[in-house]
């Protein structure tokens, strides 16, 4: 269990000192898929980098399974059960993709293994394996080889920071599919999802909206989505794409 | 064929991969001496009358065939030049495999230079391994000094792998090339430096002929307090196709230079070269560190990627 108490963090901006994330506590109970939602600079990826250990709290604590990590390093945090998934993968020259997945997976993974994995994001295991994770992969095929390093982890927690973000022809339903996936793999693991996209809202258990560096929402997705989607103040961003298409915009 | 001591095993398997006694053509040079020859029908090793080296010449149409030529060092205070010419017939297709390693444990300095001459028959191709390794905790350096020539006649193809990655304390590298019509040079050089070491790579690459084309790739990564210099130089006389790329690492206080060089003296002579340096990406690093890596481990997969 993953919990938040009292979280703030400030950026320096021209001099000034602005509040990103002003006082969040937040509890995500094992086994529990949530996605935070909420409108572009409402403070959803710093949120999510701040669980990661990327960013550090100016304030509050960060308990997980009761323990204190608040001032724990990325990698303590990594090998105690936290995955993240990047909005914006990073290329490596001359590190392989199944080197990647190696490394994730903590462990001597067979080229079968691997391919396992790159097949779960809807890529040819074949073609990818042996490829170097640099500039020759676009954009959308770094990101599914992001989403399957992280599938190699089997963590307790999966942070995704808008996964939907730079998928291209890759069916959105695949990706559905992939956290349903994993829940039933990896049994009482909870998945922790940045997202605008109402098809990923509307697998949730509970929905977190973010706004002003503030909780504005939280609550069972059948609580909170009628009220995002049906009201003039709602997000705009979360009505985009209800066929399920990928937004672009985003990418 | 000699004996060979369990420090010199250790230096012929960094530097050429060998385990034991290679199949086809070899020459082993052990500390200033021949430890080990052999000659094929094809490909014929005569040790040079004038001065120390080599004579290595290999018939025309030789295919799929290797010559190994590695050189260890393992007395202090040893320095020698050698002289080892390559002449590859016409529409053979080979591999040569060289290398040296010194492993210094005195206070003196060890230095081998070997001067290569490659004079490369119509349509053959080669590809060419050099592989540089030095250990041994003694004061003494250990120095190496490679002077390279090619001469590439029409249609011809020679691929360099140059691997210097440990040990080394002092390295000039000096790489020229001639080509005529259609030839091809292809470099592929991987450097790391550390400790107080220099490394200075000189290339000069003149395409003589039409269509000749060559791309000369460095990666390299500098760390503690080591300087490195890639100088790469094409000269363009012909309707032809060039590229040169330095892709640097530096970490600690490493210190690189590039110097781009290109000549052009034929307007359709086509010359390009890039070149950066920069440290590890902080995102890089992180993003592994998600993997459960340290930071210190991090680096290390970046650089061993890099340099792979």
């Amino acid at each position: 269990m993953l919990e938040l108490k009292n979280i703030s963090f400030n950026v320096d901006q021209e001099g000034q000192d602005k509040e990103i994330i002003r006082n969040i506590s937040l509890t995500l109970p094992d086994g529990q898929l949530t996605v935070i939602t909420g409108p572009n600079g409402g403070g959803k990826s710093t949120l999510a980098r701040l669980i990661a250990g990327i960013e550090k709290p100016a304030s509050g604590q960060i308990l997980w399974n009761g323990q204190d990590i608040t001032g724990w390093s990325v990698t303590d945090r990594a090998k105690a059960g936290i995955a993240f998934a990047f909005q914006q993968p990073v290329r490596f020259k001359g590190i392989q993709v199944i080197d990647l997945i190696r490394l994730a997976a903590g462990k001597t993974v067979t080229v079968a293994d691997a391919c396992q994995y790159l097949s779960r994001v809807g890529l040819c295991a074949r073609d990818y394996i042996d490829r170097e994770v640099n500039a020759s992969l676009s954009g959308g095929e770094l990101k599914r080889i992001e989403i399957a390093t992280v599938l190699a982890r089997s963590a307790a927690l999966t942070i995704f920071d808008e996964p939907e973000a730079g998928i291209d022809l890759w069916s959105f339903q695949n990706l559905i599919e992939v956290f349903e996936d994993m829940r039933a793999r990896i049994a009482g693991s909870s998945i922790l999802i940045i997202s605008h996209q109402e098809r990923i809202l509307n697998i949730a258990d509970e929905v977190v909206v973010l706004k002003d560096g503030q909780v504005a929402a939280q609550g069972p997705k059948d609580e909170i989505l009628p009220e995002l989607i049906g009201t003039s103040s709602a997000i705009p961003e979360c009505r985009i794409n209800m066929e399920g298409g990928v937004n672009h915009d985003e990418a | 064929m000699m004996k060979l001591d369990e420090i010199q095993k250790r230096l012929l398997r960094e530097v050429a991969d060998l385990h034991e006694v290679p199949e086809g053509a070899y020459n082993i040079r052990s500390n200033g001496a021949s430890a080990g020859r052999q000659s094929t029908a094809n490909i014929e090793i005569v040790p040079k009358t004038d001065v120390s080296g080599l004579e290595i010449r290999i018939k025309p149409g030789t295919k799929r065939e290797s010559v190994h030529i590695p050189v260890v060092m393992t007395e202090s205070g040893l320095t020698e030049v050698v002289y080892n010419d390559f002449y590859i017939g016409d529409g053979s297709d080979v591999t040569i495999i060289a290398g040296c390693g010194i492993d210094n444990c005195g206070n003196q300095d060890s230095q081998h230079d070997g001067i290569h001459r490659f004079f490369v028959g119509k349509n053959a191709r080669i590809r060419y391994v050099e592989k540089h390794y030095g250990s041994g905790d003694g004061k003494g350096k250990r120095i190496l000094n490679p002077v390279t020539e090619v001469y590439q006649e029409e249609g011809s193809s020679v691929e360099m792998e140059m691997v210097q990655i440990k040990g080394v304390d002092d390295t000039t590298r000096t790489t020229k090339a001639e080509l005529a019509a259609n030839a091809k040079l292809v470099v592929r050089e991987r450097l790391m430096t550390h400790g107080q070491q220099n490394a200075i790579s000189i290339y000069e690459v003149s395409l003589n002929g039409e269509g000749a084309s060559a791309d000369v790739v460095s990666r390299s990564v500098a760390r503690d307090d080591s300087y490195q210099k890639f100088d790469a130089k094409l000269v363009g006389n012909a309707a032809c196709n060039g590229h040169t790329e330095c892709d640097s690492i530096i970490m600690d206080h490493g210190r690189i230079l590039a110097v781009p060089g290109l000549e052009a003296n034929n307007v359709d002579a086509a010359l390009v070269h890039e070149a950066a340096i920069g440290k590890i990406a902080g995102d890089q690093i992180i993003k592994l560190m998600t993997l459960g890596l340290t930071e210190q481990e991090a680096e290390e997969q970046i650089v061993n990627g890099f340099l792979k």
